[in-house]
């Protein structure tokens, strides 16, 4: 104890030292002073006279869109790999082993280093374009998308979607007590999903459209410098971002696939010989019965994973995307202040870890299965 | 072989079997099934009448389980024909279904279904499958809670529930789809000793109902108390087959004869 | 044969018959395995097209079109296909980084003991695993890093004013002697004041002591090695060192912190809880960048840590965490009784964990420990980030030389880098997968 105590004195002290002598002034003070430096994607406005605190929020922000974007489409990649594991095809089986097989085992850093470095610099240049499908071209400038202009009026269909959810809501309770009742089950996925489209669909029309779409302008013709996509027109997004995306999700797919893979192995075969024995649909079986248990089995891992791609998202800054570890590096290289830009970094990260293990136990305690 | 030695388990007695019916419940015609090149079944000729109650026995690895399966097609035969209920099974995956419906199943490990309460248990197949409504299904389910002597446990989750009472859930759940026919793969395997009789006596009294049974299993006292016929399989095929009194007190095969003096001394 | 007759005894045994043509075979496999229903077909065809069209470019770029010799850039500034030239030329950049030619002996040595000491440790047959592991932990670390860097350290001490003695190797062994006597005395206080034998309190630590004493001596002995500083060491020996130092470090912090975690003690049990939790809970490249920025600021002045001893710091930490989660996976695994057995023997707490305890929860943990090395083998690519230049490192920085750039020299440097790290992390998960299967079959 006493050791440990003297051992963190003097680390304070060498610290505080050390500081006073590169001239720098620890505490947060920093965050309000201008950064001075511009940051290539940013979902809310910033310009080099922002602070480096609305820089570092930037970066945050650039995180979350990352790392969210990337857990959904890893966790669709994943199950689908998952369960075509597991495919009576033998190709099917064997071709979702071997991706999972190649990609975990190659490091994520090279992976992102090959989309980065070798596939999208690969891409044509800003002078040209290679058309994805119509609207949607690439080019080394990144991924030229439409964009979506909201008009007047937009808020209506924006607020169409959470009534339609409640509609939605509502429509399965009704079912639900409609087949308690008279045993027959309303078609309910058709009725919501007719909802859902239906519902913000009419109230677009019916506010007279109020989006309009910006495309891409690709000029072929003209001087040259001025040939390429038009600024302003259209959406790009950062290859920087795509690359990321692309490395995050490909290598997170290959672990969710195992998860998937291992949960529904998890499930006794017994269970699905039950339920088919007493007559339920292969379909029925897999939503009553399989699904139930083997999400049971699969969520915890998963969400294991989802922190994972977020942690991985932090490879980032080895090709410059302007994630919060990214910008953070940028800040501690301008300003020094090393302790409080690692402490900034750890909060977010570790406030993360909790907060999900804090859910992952509540649900845990709800779904754990009845026994003596 | 004395006949008391057969009579391990206490169980009230059966009246005579109610073959008078002309009605076939099951066809089986020379029905081959290989797993790879292992031939498992073979020629099987097996008829089944309605209200008929059928054991089947033999030593582990004689094809009586892939038998049963095959019955209500949770394994593919490749060769014969089986017809249950009047349908014949083929790849025909609406007729598959009818005829799991009208066939229920009771396994050697209960496969309940750990994530629904007893009484959800069975009434999953009667809502989903049978379109009943929840409370009518309900009902049905206590009925035959009730007849397998559990109703108390309607609300508890299989994991809270002994062997025997989980097998005995298993087969109100398979009654309350209203089946025509049963298959019991080894229902009292998995149970402690003590929990043997509770499952017997349900199924004797299923026997009593008139219910058609096929039956594996190697509760030899059960067999001769309610099986209108004995048979006897063994390297994939069926060796002999009798009515329960001539089959163990004059076996006819050698096999036969080696099978029951193991599995009774 | 009629079954409706109540008798029956079959006379004969039917003999086993060959299954429908159609069933087996290749006809049967094909339509089991990829016809079965007409999806099935479906699917089958789009996934052969899919492996054709993604397959036959590769095997193009990697075997046919490739260019596999020439001496610079000009075989392969219009290939289409990789440049192997580039990779044979740079291997043993690739290997050493900018390790001295006429030094490079030591690290093939270092290579060639490690492979002795592995080898028998990873197959079950092989006799003397204690000794084994004694060698490959207590060792083959200190040979290795005298002759990687050199040895012939010079330790002078600072703790003892210059005024009461010159700095010189002398001063440092009277410090370090006074350092251990304080320890051992504190040491045997303690026993004394629990009612304990002194002598069993005070061995192992003057054992550990001792083993430390003579580390230090070994290390500043001068075998006549040239030194070699840390800045050239590069590649797959970069690459090796994070690992293996990262691994072997963390492995006794592993224990004591898995240990830690289920003490007894609320304040061990919490302070090891929270350091597991942090360090699993941030990114490994905050930890790098936490080892190469905060560290320098925590030492007193005048004392600076090389680049590569601060990342190994910080990939041991790091590690470390892991390793205790794994080792923790082991000890909740044993059986109450194992622990109640040992105790109703009269065993100490040390006693029963090093004799009964931990032998079994190791041995169940084997899997979980290989699988994480291969995470931490994959994540040793990071420190490219601090500016050490590890296997990926190297390739990353070789492919923009002048000499071979060309349009496929990056592209054939990963292609290289992935197939290495490839064949080392999946020989790694077969074992692991080895090792469970024979660890099933033991319980069984």
């Amino acid at each position: 104890m006493l050791v440990l105590g003297w051992l963190v004195w003097d680390i304070i002290e060498n610290t505080a030292r050390n500081l006073q002598k590169a001239n720098i002034a620890a505490g947060y003070g920093f965050l309000e002073r201008t950064a001075g430096f511009g940051i290539i994607q940013r979902l809310v406005p910033y310009t080099e006279a922002s602070s480096y605190g609305r820089a570092l929020f930037i970066g945050l922000l650039n995180t979350l869109l990352v790392a969210g974007l990337g857990i959904i489409l890893a966790t669709i990649l994943g199950f689908i790999v998952g369960i075509a594991r597991l495919s009576s095809n033998w190709l099917i089986s064997r071709t979702a082993a071997a991706y999972v097989e190649i990609l975990r085992n190659i490091p994520l850093l090279l992976q992102l280093f090959f989309w980065y470095f070798v596939v999208l610099r690969s891409l044509p240049g800003m002078r040209e374009k290679w058309t994805l499908f119509d609207g949607v071209h690439m080019n080394i400038g990144g991924l030229h998308v439409p964009r979506l202009v909201p008009g007047e009026g937009i808020w209506l269909v924006i607020a169409a979607v959470p009534v339609a959810i409640a509609a939605m809501l509502v429509v399965t309770r009704w079912a639900h007590a409609h087949q308690a009742r008279t045993g027959i089950r309303p078609p309910v996925g058709l009725i919501n999903t007719a909802l859902f489209i239906g519902l913000p669909l009419a109230a677009f029309l019916a506010t007279g459209r109020p989006l309009h779409i910006d495309l891409p302008v690709f000029n072929e013709t003209g001087p040259l410098l001025r040939r390429g996509f038009q600024a302003g027109s259209g959406m790009t997004i950062i290859p920087e971002f795509v690359g990321l995306l692309l490395a995050l999700t490909l290598y997170t797919a290959t672990f969710i696939a195992e998860v998937v893979r291992a949960g529904i192995q998890g499930v006794n075969r017994g269970q699905t010989e039950a339920a088919r024995s007493l007559g339920l649909r292969s379909g029925q079986t897999l939503r009553l019965v399989v699904l139930p248990q083997a999400m049971r089995i699969i969520i915890p891992p998963l969400t294991n994973q989802y922190l994972n791609l977020t942690k991985n998202s932090s490879l980032a800054v080895a090709i410059a995307y302007p994630d919060l570890v990214s910008v953070g590096g940028t800040v501690l290289n301008q300003t020094g202040q090393a302790v409080e830009i690692v402490s900034i970094w750890m909060l977010f990260y570790l406030g993360l870890s909790f907060l999900t293990s804090a859910v992952m136990g509540y649900f845990n305690k709800r779904v754990a299965l009845v026994e003596r | 072989m004395s006949d008391p030695s057969i009579a391990i388990i206490d169980l009230p007695s059966v009246p005579p079997p109610l073959v008078s019916s002309t009605d076939v419940a099951v066809e089986m015609v020379d029905v081959n099934k290989w797993y790879g090149e292992f031939h498992v079944l073979r020629d099987i000729n097996l008829t089944v009448m309605r209200g008929e109650r059928i054991v089947i026995c033999g030593p582990s690895g004689s094809g009586k389980s892939t038998l049963i399966r095959c019955i209500n097609r949770l394994e593919e035969h490749q060769k014969g024909k089986i017809v249950v209920d009047g349908k014949e099974l083929t790849n025909d995956l609406r007729k598959i279904d009818e005829v799991r419906r009208e066939v229920g199943m009771v396994f050697q490990h209960f496969n309940l279904f750990p994530h629904l309460t007893i009484l959800e248990n069975c009434t999953l197949a009667p809502i989903n499958v049978r379109r009943m409504p929840k409370r009518e299904a309900e009902e049905i389910a206590m009925h035959y809670l009730n007849r397998v002597k559990i109703p108390e446990q309607a609300n508890k989750y299989p994991g809270q529930l002994s062997g025997g009472q989980q097998q005995r859930v298993a087969i109100a759940r398979s009654l309350c789809m209203n089946p025509r026919v049963m298959l019991f793969d080894e229902p009292t395997s998995a149970l402690d000793p003590e929990m043997i009789k509770e499952v017997l006596d349900v199924m004797v009294g299923l026997a009593l109902e008139g219910m058609t049974m096929v039956c594996v299993t190697h509760e030899m006292g059960f067999a001769r108390q309610v099986a209108n016929r004995v048979i006897f399989m063994d390297g994939g095929q069926i060796i002999e087959q009798n009515d329960p009194v001539s089959f163990f007190t004059n076996p006819q095969h050698e096999r036969t004869k080696l099978f029951l003096s193991q599995i009774l001394h | 044969m009629s079954v409706t007759t109540d008798t029956f005894v079959r006379d004969d045994l039917l003999p086993a018959k060959a299954p429908p043509r159609n069933t087996v075979g290749v006809v049967g496999w094909l339509r089991q395995n990829l016809f079965s229903t007409p999806l099935n077909g479906v699917m089958t065809i789009i996934i052969l097209a899919f492996i054709v069209w993604t397959v036959t470019p590769f095997i193009r770029f990697t075997l046919i079109d490739a260019v596999w010799t020439g001496p610079d850039r000009s075989v392969c500034a219009t290939a289409t296909g990789a440049c192997w030239a580039y990779v044979k030329a740079y291997l043993p950049q690739f290997i050493y980084g900018r390790y001295p030619i006429g030094e490079r002996w030591r690290v093939d040595l270092v290579f060639v003991l490690l492979l002795i000491g592995l080898i028998p440790m990873l197959i079950p047959r092989v006799p003397y695993k204690a000794l084994n592991a004694i060698f490959l932990i207590g060792v083959f670390p200190v040979v290795a890093y005298i002759l990687l860097t050199g040895g012939h350290h010079q330790f002078v001490g600072s703790l003892i004013p210059s005024s009461l003695m010159a700095p010189s190797p002398l001063r440092f062994a009277v410090q370090y002697a006074v350092f251990s006597a304080v320890i051992l005395g504190l040491l045997a206080l303690y026993a004394r004041l629990a009612g304990r034998p002194i002598s069993r309190t005070t061995t192992p630590a003057a054992m550990i002591l001792g083993y430390i004493a003579v580390i230090l001596v070994l290390v500043s002995l001068d075998f006549g090695l040239v030194p070699v500083e840390t800045a050239n060491w590069g590649g797959l020996l970069v690459t090796l060192v994070v690992a293996i130092t990262g691994m072997v470090a963390a492995f006794p912090l592993g224990i004591l912190l898995a240990l830690g975690r289920r003490s007894n003690m609320p304040v061990v049990s919490l302070a090891s809880t929270i350091f597991i939790e942090v360090w699993r809970g941030v990114p490994l490249i905050t930890v790098l960048f936490m080892a190469s920025v905060m560290l320098p600021l925590f030492l007193p002045e005048g004392v600076t840590f090389d680049k590569l001893l601060r990342a190994l710091i910080g990939v041991t930490l790091f590690q470390a965490a892991y390793m205790a989660e794994t080792i923790r996976g082991g000890l909740q695994a044993i059986p109450r009784g194992q622990y109640e057995g040992a105790m109703a023997l009269g065993l100490g707490y040390w006693q029963m964990m090093r004799k009964i305890i931990l032998p079994q929860a190791l041995r169940i943990v084997i899997p979980g420990i290989v699988g994480s090395f291969i995470s931490l083998f994959k994540d040793t690519t990071l420190v490219i980030i601090i500016g050490l230049y590890d296997f990926l490192g190297q390739i990353q920085a070789s492919a923009n030389d002048a000499k071979w750039a060309s349009p496929v020299t990056g592209l054939t440097g990963y292609i290289f880098a992935a197939m290495v790290f490839w064949a080392f992390c999946f020989a790694m998960s077969r074992y692991a997968a080895f090792t469970e299967r024979r660890l099933d079959r033991g319980r069984r």
